[in-house]
């Protein structure tokens, strides 16, 4: 298998990363030798596995409904890159 | 085109087809704090001023479920009288977008929490069911403002994380008018329940409509379009419509129907292609690692089970069975928990010897009429439930006639004034002693001798100039029984 | 003076705690060194002034109650930190100054600790050398131009160059062992669920755990039963009994049995990392441990497995870095345009391919083949361990397949990189406790680390065996200042 230049730029699109022609085949190269050794996992067979999504062997805790996080615009909008005091701003959304 | 209530019908030259539909409702859960954070879940606060940090993705901030929105939706999965997973899962849903802070929604994939259930609808042609698919929990996203600048989008995260069920249907509604039935019939179990205020205006409750079209009696399903978040009655209608329309009109034209999401723009009234997804969206699920699975026993299932108020379907049989409704009454009493509560409380307060008939005319007549013309929900209503079962009960031993009793309503609505108060300050009691009535007539009768003896030489139709008199010299309050029966007597 | 610094955090609680030292000169001490010690690249945010301040006013009033009273102490930089500019070592966090504390390092400060700084660490957490850092490479304290592994490099340089007596790294794949066993230290990650994860930059949700790295065992051990707490914030944190650590570490660990797992031999395996295990195994047996030869049949599957779990995990929790909310915006010319700027500008590359190769495992097509793969290969890891545990009560391996490497020298080949985590990866697929802890040196007088893998919860067990060897061993750090003109 070999991960090919249309591929990187498909995923770099779904990771919302541009990348360029040289950066892609810098990628492309660095992937293919990473998956070449991850290959290895296809000499196991697994299919009577059950797939482990997470080793703590307990199940989720419930929390109360309770308000207890409030009135921390100030703290929520400080860090934003662009100024406003009440909202986030991003540049403009094309539909 | 032909229409009738549980089917929609399009015609073309030498086809008819028949439209095809599944739901995907998302349903806002009624909660004081959201889904994975203890931020508040208020409508209408100031922008971002119902955000946690976990709300906003702060690096680090990890979500915590809220217990109460998981009983909620396995309420809401008992009103649908669907199977309650006893495992489920919480996968990441990845995109990328302004309101979506974390990059990921958290929603369940594989494993919802709630599994198969049904919906009864009840149409003019009888009753219909319509299957549940599954019901899982998921995160609200935030709000993108794009008309408050030019060049840049606003973004307002009160939203963000507050927890939705959604609720999708199989594609078993086959009209418009069906759609509307089954959606105001989910609205009315969740707020029976109080999983979900319901409210359309404010996004509560809001909708992903899956349309196709087939030739009427095939078996096989059409390509379907999804209309992405519509959120009225109203506008599902009319994007049904068109879509159908349109999907009709590309097979006539001999063209295919592509697979896609669209918008309704509810300015032009119709569909459109949502250009902007068309990247092929590859959501990425996978199964968040920063929750375990969700486990509830049978036990907390049970118990909620046995918290589960009296429910549309349920109520409507009661009151048919108890009340002697007819079933279009019991419909209409059941369709809203606050009509239904606010019936059940003047049953109760008009006592043993009660007038059903008599209660439910009011209700629907007369005081329906008045909350519709002030724009007013049954829980506002300006009479109370005691005071309309007074006013029933006044009517039914005869203190008032029908016809005051209107004029004792119109006193009612101006601060709730018990109707008994308003018949004594105001004098409308009837007028109901024999001896009285007797003299009354009469003095009528000696004041027009001669229609009396035309009476008699049998000019009937003279009796109801007598009535009139009578209840005008009472000033509308004799009993009109009386008058009749006494009448009778001396005009024989 | 200087010989504060030398001290072990149990010496300097000890005089705190009798008075003989002040917390400002303790503090000060570590300042001092830290100002001296700049070439070593260990911190990325300093927080001296401030230090010295909380010093002071600890000492007016000093609670010697406190299981850290007074003691100064940097933390890697993927702890939130109030107040204090947190940058997961990336330009996309450069400028983000959190408003809010995580749990452990809040553990730490209710115990009477001092925060000194925030130290260097590979970007996210990603990598094997603190050569991903934005903030530049950090200077193993062993030799000029070493690196100090990762991704808790800065944290392992600062103890082992004595700029702090104590601190905290996390370990997703082995970034607390592997740096500890390059700067010969000793560096515990704990089992899964131990420590809470609020407030600590996430890399791979179900892998990361923070942990101690200290001078020494007993150091470790203290500081695992502060940092060790229940949290509700944290839905993965675990409610079990935890023990007092330091309290209860003992030498004794006579019929203990220990395995040795006949996988870790791996191929191309350097003689002297053999020779290190060797010892390490007659260390144990001199303790009066019981050996048993164990097989953990999946061991060479694990890196690949990690090489799709963290990676797939970490595309997803590194996607709310998009310039919208904190940190680096790139400009743009709408919504898009700006987060694949904001994105491709603010991380580096190996961020960058990792969040590639995580994008592909999870993508349409590929998730059965790849990700449920991984998941079902990492069972089967977690099986083997779980039927070793029927026989032994703790494994016994190197802690990496060589010693600390030259600044650059793999920095242009992932996959040898990668091959460094060999021997900690699985304990992390695992979810299993296991500690480094220095036990020789190779010829050029680098140290080498042994690593003990417990049962999950099981810490204390690990920590007393470690305990133990380290006094067979009793390992002396070369360490020359070499950086201090």
């Amino acid at each position: 298998m070999s991960i090919d230049l249309k591929t990187i730029k498909h995923i770099s699109k779904l990771a919302r990363i541009s990348v360029d022609e040289q950066k892609a085949e810098k990628l492309a190269e660095d992937l293919n030798s990473i998956f070449k050794f991850i290959e290895k996992l296809n000499k196991l067979k697994t299919d009577n596995v059950e797939p482990l999504t997470s080793v703590a062997e307990t199940t989720l805790k419930l929390r109360s409904d309770e308000v207890k996080s409030k009135d921390i615009r100030e703290q929520i909008i400080k860090n934003s890159p662009q100024d406003n005091e009440d909202y986030f701003v991003v540049p403009k959304v094309i539909e | 085109m032909s229409k009738n209530k549980s089917e929609y019908l399009i015609n073309r030259k030498d086809n008819q087809y028949e439209v095809v539909i599944g739901l995907e409702v998302h349903a806002q859960v009624t909660s004081e704090s959201k889904l994975f954070s203890t931020s508040a879940t208020k409508f209408g606060a100031e922008p971002n001023t119902q955000v946690s940090l976990v709300d906003a993705a702060f690096p680090g901030m990890l979500p915590v479920i809220n217990e109460f929105c998981v009983k909620q939706a396995i309420k809401t999965g008992i009103g649908l009288n669907a199977k309650i997973n006893n495992r489920s899962v919480f996968d990441r849903k990845n995109y990328f977008y302004a309101d979506l802070p974390q990059g990921y929604q958290i929603s369940q994939f594989k494993d919802p929490i709630v599994g198969e259930g049904k919906v009864i609808l009840d149409m003019p042609e009888g009753q219909k069911e319509v299957g549940i698919e599954r019901l899982h929990l998921e995160q609200d996203a935030g709000k993108s403002i794009h008309d408050l600048d030019p060049q840049n989008t606003f973004v307002d995260l009160n939203r963000s994380g507050v927890a939705l069920m959604e609720i999708v249907s199989k594609p078993d509604l086959r009209s418009p008018d069906e759609v509307s039935v089954y959606i105001k019939k989910l609205r009315s179990i969740m707020r029976y329940l109080g999983t979900c205020d319901g409210n359309m205006q404010e996004g509560s409750l809001r909708a992903d409509v899956n349309v196709s079209v087939r030739t009427k009696g095939s078996k096989e399903f059409g390509t379907r379009c999804e209309i992405k978040n519509v959120n009225s009655i109203k506008f599902m209608q009319m994007a049904i419509e068109y879509e159908a329309n349109r999907q009709v009109d590309l097979i006539e034209e001999g063209k295919s129907i592509d697979q896609e999401t669209r918008l309704f723009d509810t300015k032009k009234n119709e569909t459109r292609s949502m250009r902007s997804k068309e990247d092929a969206h590859d959501y990425r699920y996978f199964p968040d690692p920063d929750l375990l699975p969700l486990e509830v026993s049978d036990e907390f299932i049970n118990k909620l089970k046995n918290d589960i108020p009296e429910l549309p379907d349920d109520k409507k049989k009661r009151f048919i069975d108890e009340f002697k409704l007819s079933a279009y009454e019991a419909t209409i009493l059941v369709s809203d928990i606050d009509t239904a509560k606010y019936f059940e409380e003047v049953v109760a307060k008009m006592g043993k010897n009660r007038d059903m008939k008599l209660a439910v005319n009011w209700i629907t007549g007369e005081l329906f009429a008045v909350l519709n013309n002030k724009n007013l929900e049954i829980s506002q209503s300006p009479v109370s439930a005691k005071n309309l079962a007074i006013l029933v009960n006044l009517i039914k031993n005869g203190t008032i006639s029908g016809k005051i009793a209107k004029t004792v309503f119109e006193l009612m609505l101006d601060g709730d004034k018990d109707p008994q108060k308003i018949v004594e300050e105001k004098g409308l009691k009837q007028q109901s002693d024999p001896k009285a009535i007797e003299a009354l007539i009469d003095k009528i009768i000696n004041d027009n001798r001669e229609k009396a003896i035309e009476y008699k030489q049998g000019k009937e139709k003279l009796f109801g100039f007598f009535v009139g008199q009578a209840m005008k010299v009472s000033g509308g309050k004799a009993n009109p029984q009386l008058i009749n029966e006494i009448l009778k007597k001396k005009l024989q | 003076m200087s010989d504060i610094t030398k001290k072990s955090l149990t010496e300097l609680v000890k005089n705190i705690k009798e008075k003989k030292l002040s917390s400002e000169e303790v503090t000060k001490a570590f300042i001092d060194r830290s100002e001296k010690s700049k070439e070593l690249n260990a911190y990325i945010t300093e927080d001296y002034s401030s230090a010295l301040e909380k010093a002071k006013k600890f000492d007016q009033k000093p609670n010697l109650d406190l299981k850290l009273p007074g003691i100064p102490m940097a933390v890697k930089d993927l702890f939130c930190t109030k107040n204090i500019r947190t940058t997961a070592g990336s330009k996309i966090l450069n400028n983000f100054v959190p408003t809010y504390e995580s749990t452990v390092t809040q553990n730490i400060w209710n115990e009477g600790a001092i925060l000194l700084g925030k130290l260097n660490c590979d970007e996210f957490a990603m990598g094997s050398s603190n050569e991903t850092s934005f903030f530049g490479n950090v200077q193993n304290p062993i030799d000029e131009n070493l690196v100090p592994g990762g991704s808790s490099g800065g944290s392992a340089s600062a103890v082992a160059g004595q700029l702090t007596p104590i601190t905290i790294g996390t370990d997703t794949g082995g970034s607390i062992r592997q740096p500890a066993s390059f700067t010969g230290t000793v560096g515990l990650k704990p089992t899964y669920g131990s420590c809470s994860r609020y407030g600590i930059v996430a890399f791979a949700s179900s892998l990361d755990q923070a942990g101690p790295m200290a001078q020494n065992v007993r150091d470790c051990a203290l500081l695992q039963e502060i940092i060790s707490t229940y949290d509700p914030k944290d839905s993965t944190s675990i409610d079990f009994k935890r023990n007092n650590y330091s309290k209860e570490l003992t030498k004794n660990i006579k019929d203990k049995k220990i395995g040795i797992p006949k996988e870790y031999r791996v191929e191309g395996m350097p003689k002297e990392i053999e020779e290190l295990w060797q010892k390490g195994i007659q260390y144990a047996k001199d303790c009066g441990a019981e050996i048993v030869d164990i097989s953990l049949p999946h061991t060479s599957y694990a890196l690949p497995t990690y090489y799709i779990v963290a990676p797939a995990e970490a595309s997803s929790n590194l996607a709310r870095y998009d310039g919208v909310k904190y940190g680096f915006r790139a400009k743009g010319e709408n919504l898009i345009d700006m987060y694949e700027k904001t994105r491709s500008e603010g991380f580096g590359a190996e961020v960058q391919r990792r969040i590639m190769i995580g994008t592909y495992v999870l993508s349409s097509g590929y998730y059965d083949a790849y990700y449920l793969k991984a998941q079902k290969v990492r069972k089967l890891i977690k099986n083997d361990f779980d039927e070793a545990y029927k026989k032994v009560d703790a494994i016994l391996t190197p802690s990496t397949p060589s010693s600390a490497f030259k600044i650059g020298e793999k920095k242009d080949d992932p996959v040898s990189m990668y091959l460094n985590d060999i021997f900690t990866v699985p304990v992390n697929l695992a979810g299993l406790p296991g500690i480094s802890i220095p036990a020789g040196h190779d010829t050029r007088g680098y140290p080498l680390g042994l690593q003990i893998i417990g049962k999950a919860f099981d810490e204390q067990n690990i920590l007393n065996i470690a305990y133990a060897m380290e006094e067979k061993i009793n390992f002396k750090n070369k360490i020359t200042d070499w950086w201090i003109k």
